[in-house]
């Protein structure tokens, strides 16, 4: 690796002002497994790491019933999926970060590390957006709210400015009757790249009828794509096999995947409708225990 | 600025297989190639660098990590098991025994990696099934034995220990 500087602040405001003094020549350090990677293949132009681990907010993994989740920008991926309580109220957020690399990267890798690298085929950014998760974000002119369908950008970009981190990630309260999913298609069974993602997420009344639904997905856009189309295509109704292929079919035709390495977009666009109608499925089931 | 920002070598200090261990890294050095210059402990492999293969593998602070995607100095203050921690040539534990006696091993590159990540997981779960195995291990990847015979030695040492 290419000769580096190292930061370990232990506040926000400290990261902050290496930042502003640096600008993109220093990058928060959260779990390593993307950002360690590219400096070594000198796919990235980073002369200070700043470690995050040591901010307390970014370390933060707090729930509360009426408030919703925090989850610090830091946090691995294993305390995620650990969580009793998320693993209760946020079963989509466990598909995600158990399937992220293997156990070794999930005892480092954060899910706001896996946002802010923005790859377009992240497996935790579709389940993000399907539960309305938010970011908050400090620079050196305060903090923002961003709504994570809005915060990548493009491939391996987003909104953050230079002099800015994120500080965490907060995902709404659980509704009464409400569940989400990710599923993911690779080739084999484990560690892979996803060829395709769909995140879900739906919310039922007393009645069973749909009240809200989200749909977003994984590696078939410059960045993870928010759907919203499909998942309001099921409100106000009963959610019948042929409500849920519906939406699964608005999904497959929104999705503007390109042909690479891992799969044509002929067969990317197939997999949106399955993996979507499955995911809406699996998500009901999870609504209506 | 408050926050110091280091650029030479800095001084680490860390319980390394029981033992305390104090030594110096640049901030680009990783873990890996801490553990095996600075402190020669070579049972850990460098197989990708990248996070794929887990031949890196080693315990910090009680989980499983690639040591290639972590930089030596975010280990100060840690505690680390590598494979030289785990037995000795004279006194291999169960596990290193039974990849001996089940041929679960080839090449080797990847053994001490599969040694410290089932460590790992049978002190997690004394008793895992054939799928929890597989999906803890498939961040470590074998290209001689198929899988089979480590998994044999593995079941075979889980065998062991139940029925003591």
């Amino acid at each position: 690796m290419r000769a580096i500087q190292y930061a370990a602040p232990r506040s926000l405001g400290d990261a902050v002002a290496i930042l502003q003094e640096r600008g993109n020549k220093a990058r928060i350090l959260a779990g390593g497994t993307d950002l360690i990677v590219q400096v070594g293949e000198d796919a990235r132009d980073v002369d200070v790491m700043v470690d995050g681990k040591h901010i307390p907010e970014l370390m933060e993994l707090s729930f509360d019933p009426e408030k919703g989740l925090t989850l610090g920008a830091a946090v691995p991926c294993y305390r995620i999926y650990e969580h009793p309580e998320i693993k209760k109220h946020y079963p989509g957020l466990v598909d995600s970060t158990s399937i992220i690399g293997g156990t070794g990267i999930q005892g480092r890798a954060s899910v706001g590390g896996n946002l802010c690298n923005s790859g377009p085929a992240a497996d935790s950014i579709p389940t993000l957006i399907a539960y309305g998760a938010t970011v908050r974000i400090v620079g050196a002119n305060g903090e923002r709210t961003v709504p994570v369908e809005n915060f990548c950008t493009a491939p391996g970009r987003n909104v953050l400015a230079a002099d800015e981190l994120l500080i965490s990630i907060h995902l709404p309260a659980p509704s009464a009757h409400s569940g989400a999913c990710y599923l993911r298609f690779i080739p084999r069974n484990e560690m892979d790249i996803a060829v395709v993602g769909a995140g879900v997420s739906i919310t039922l009344d007393d009645n069973g009828i749909v009240t809200a639904a989200r749909v977003a997905l994984a590696a078939v856009a410059p960045t993870p794509l928010f759907v919203p189309e499909a998942g309001d295509s099921l409100v106000g109704k009963a959610p019948t096999e042929e409500a849920i292929a519906a939406a699964a079919e608005i999904a497959k035709n929104t999705a503007r995947p390109i042909s690479d390495m891992r799969g044509t977009a002929e067969h990317r666009k197939h997999l949106v409708g399955v993996l979507t109608r499955r995911a809406l499925h699996r998500a009901l089931e999870r609504a209506r225990a | 600025m408050a926050v110091q920002i280091a650029s030479g070598k800095v001084a680490i200090s860390a319980t390394i297989n029981g033992e305390p261990q104090t030594w110096l890294s640049e901030p680009r050095e990783t873990l890996l190639e801490a553990l095996r210059d600075r402190l020669g402990l070579t049972g850990c492999k460098e197989g990708c660098s990248n996070g794929n293969c887990g031949a890196c593998n080693v315990v910090m602070d009680g989980r499983l990590v690639n040591t290639c995607c972590v930089l030596a100095v975010e280990a100060q203050e840690s505690e680390i098991t590598t494979v030289e921690g785990l037995g000795t040539p004279d006194g291999l534990i169960p596990l290193q025994k039974n990849f001996l006696e089940e041929a679960g091993l080839q090449c080797g590159v990847c053994t001490p990696g599969f040694l410290v990540a089932t460590k790992a997981l049978l002190d997690k779960n004394p008793n895992p099934t054939d799928d929890e195995i597989r999906w803890w291990l498939a961040g470590n990847l074998c290209r001689c034995t198929g899988y089979d015979k480590i998994l044999n030695a593995i079941k075979k040492t889980i065998a062991e220990t139940t029925t003591e």
